[in-house]
């Protein structure tokens, strides 16, 4: 029990449940530049990602849906990392974040991930890692189609 | 006087338990699998059942003593095949109260049969003008599967609507029901809320307003309730046999001989002709018919062997057992906070508790039950029109079977506490 209950805080920790009572960036996008949905057809959550360019530079982002704690956190830590970053910044964060949650070594040491480490538990959990990896799939093509 | 004896021979722990906490009706050691992980709480039966060693010794005895292409019939061998077929057929029939045990078709599951249905009689007898009745409830195999076929037909697609607590509302289905109502499908017992249909009583409404047939999906229905075909009233019954304890990709679909023998094939192939011509080709008698190339024999003597399994336990005894675990399920979980459950009473249900807890997700409850051992379903359960009606994208469901018992509730019980407690904090 005590040994069930350390792993499950390594997936539920405190920083995930609190994006998911509270969300940042959560809600419609005035003059968004690009836009894309997800679903997972398992549960049927559902993120919307909108984000906005300064040039080359994301302005802001902001999401809107529902789903599970994994989902929505993993959605409302990327609006946060994403601010300020550059479209090749952001698309190696794609690819470093989903280094992440399939259990890389390698992403789970880097610091420059910053609070999306917290979500490193779900390389545990491989029911989940759609979960997580919902929104940053959304920013893919975001960043594909912009 | 021998009841405090009992108390102290530690012998007899069926007559210390209450009934609100039912012993297994099965013992696990009856389930290699479950019998190789003691601290396991399967809790997901109703998407598909732990196999009895019943099931696994048959499958290993065809396939080492028995196995040949039927029909063929050319040697031994081949006619051992052949018989450990038909027996398996015939077994399976008993076992569901059909007679005419040609009339029983063997397909891959509950699916197959409905696009067997849809796609012989269905393109057959449905036109433009028609209509075909689904329910709120059906799942998305049954759903989708007379969905899409209306579609292609021209027919309209008509939904009877549930009940506040998750029955068929028969005032609304009645309503739907006319002269160019062609089809009627609907579940004998729902996968995402346990409701058991009152099948007859839907079949006479049915035969009462129109010509329609009834296509009973029993996929939820054989693996927890006596059935018997014969006096259902229904035209067509399908199931799955992976839910009844035998194996994957198993299945059948029951039907009436009038009807079958008057559908065309549905897929063509060995087995299923009885002359081939340069032009002209003429087809087998029932049940080959409809039963293409080379038949999965093997499967189908594990189907077998699993309804002579239930059979041994007695259906009577196997949906008290549910029902029992049930009630205390729901007594259990409704004193948790913030859990709602989802669908009817106890005593009008299969082993099939859904439920909801405010503000955790279904899919946080399934991982957080999984580190406990508990394995639960959380989804839409292949039924997302019932999702929207209740309200919620997913819920999460717990199912018993024969080897449930009061253990099973209590670790339930405790995961949704400790989720409770995480989401809480």
């Amino acid at each position: 029990m005590t040994v069930s209950d350390a792993q499950l805080a390594a997936i539920y920790q405190e920083l995930i449940l609190d994006h998911y009572r509270r969300p940042r960036n959560k809600g419609a996008l005035a003059g968004a530049d690009a836009r894309a949905e997800r679903r997972n057809p398992l549960c049927g959550d559902e993120i919307v990602l909108e984000v906005a360019f300064d040039g080359d530079v994301v302005r802001e982002a902001r999401f809107s849906g529902r789903g599970c704690s994994i989902s929505q956190a993993s959605a409302s830590m990327l609006t946060q990392a994403l601010r300020g970053r550059t479209r090749a910044e952001a698309e190696a964060l794609v690819r470093q974040f989903s280094a992440l949650v399939h259990g890389d070594a390698g992403a789970a040491g880097d610091e420059g991930l910053g609070e999306l480490r917290a979500l490193q538990g779900v390389a545990r959990f491989p029911a989940r890692i759609r979960c997580a990896t919902l929104a940053w799939s959304a920013l893919d093509e975001v960043l594909r189609g912009a | 006087m021998s009841s405090s004896a009992s108390l102290h021979s530690g012998a007899t722990p069926a007559l210390i338990a209450p009934l609100a906490a039912p012993l297994p009706l099965a013992p696990r050691d009856a389930f290699p699998l479950l019998a190789a992980d003691p601290a396991l709480r399967y809790l997901d039966s109703a998407a598909t059942a732990q196999k009895p060693r019943a099931v696994l010794d048959a499958l290993r005895h065809y396939y080492e003593t028995a196995n040949a292409n039927p029909h063929r019939g050319a040697y031994r061998l081949s006619v051992a095949a052949t018989d450990a077929y038909h027996d398996a057929r015939a077994r399976v029939a008993r076992f569901v109260g059909l007679r005419d045990a040609d009339c029983l078709l063997f397909v891959r599951g509950t699916t197959e049969a409905m696009n067997l249905v849809a796609g012989s009689w269905g393109q057959a007898h449905v036109g433009p003008g028609d209509e075909v009745v689904v329910t709120r409830m059906d799942h998305h195999a049954t759903f989708v599967t007379w969905q899409q076929l209306a579609h292609a037909r021209g027919a309209a697609f008509r939904i009877a609507e549930l009940t506040p607590d998750g029955r068929v509302d028969l005032d609304h289905l009645a309503s739907l029901l006319g002269p160019r109502t062609k089809v009627v499908a609907f579940p004998h017992v729902s996968n995402a809320l346990g409701t058991v249909n009152p099948v007859r009583e839907i079949a006479a409404l049915v035969r009462e307003r129109s010509d329609a047939i009834v296509v009973v999906d029993g996929a939820q229905g054989v693996p927890h309730l006596p059935v018997e075909f014969d006096r259902l009233g229904a035209d067509f019954y399908a199931f799955s046999g992976h839910k009844v304890g035998g194996p994957m990709g198993s299945g059948a679909l029951l039907g009436r001989r009038a009807l079958l023998e008057a559908m065309p094939p549905w897929q063509f192939g060995g087995d299923m002709i009885a002359f081939v011509g340069d032009e002209v080709t003429t087809w087998n008698a029932l049940p080959h018919k409809f039963e293409a190339g080379t038949p999965n024999v093997g499967d189908a003597v594990g189907l077998a062997a699993a309804c002579d399994f239930l059979a041994g336990l007695g259906m009577d005894a196997v949906i008290a057992h549910e029902r029992a675990l049930v009630a205390a399920a729901m007594e259990r979980l409704g004193a948790i906070e913030g859990v709602r459950v989802h669908g009817p009473a106890a005593d009008q249900r299969s082993g099939v508790v859904s439920f909801s807890m405010a503000d955790v997700h279904p899919h946080d409850l399934a991982t957080i039950l999984d580190e406990r051992g508990v394995c639960i379903r959380a989804g839409h359960h292949c039924a997302q029109p019932l999702m929207r009606s209740l309200g919620v994208p997913a819920t999460a469901r717990a199912s018993f079977w024969v080897y449930s018992d009061a253990a099973d509730v209590e670790a339930l019980a405790e995961g949704l506490e400790s989720a409770r407690r995480l989401f809480a904090a």
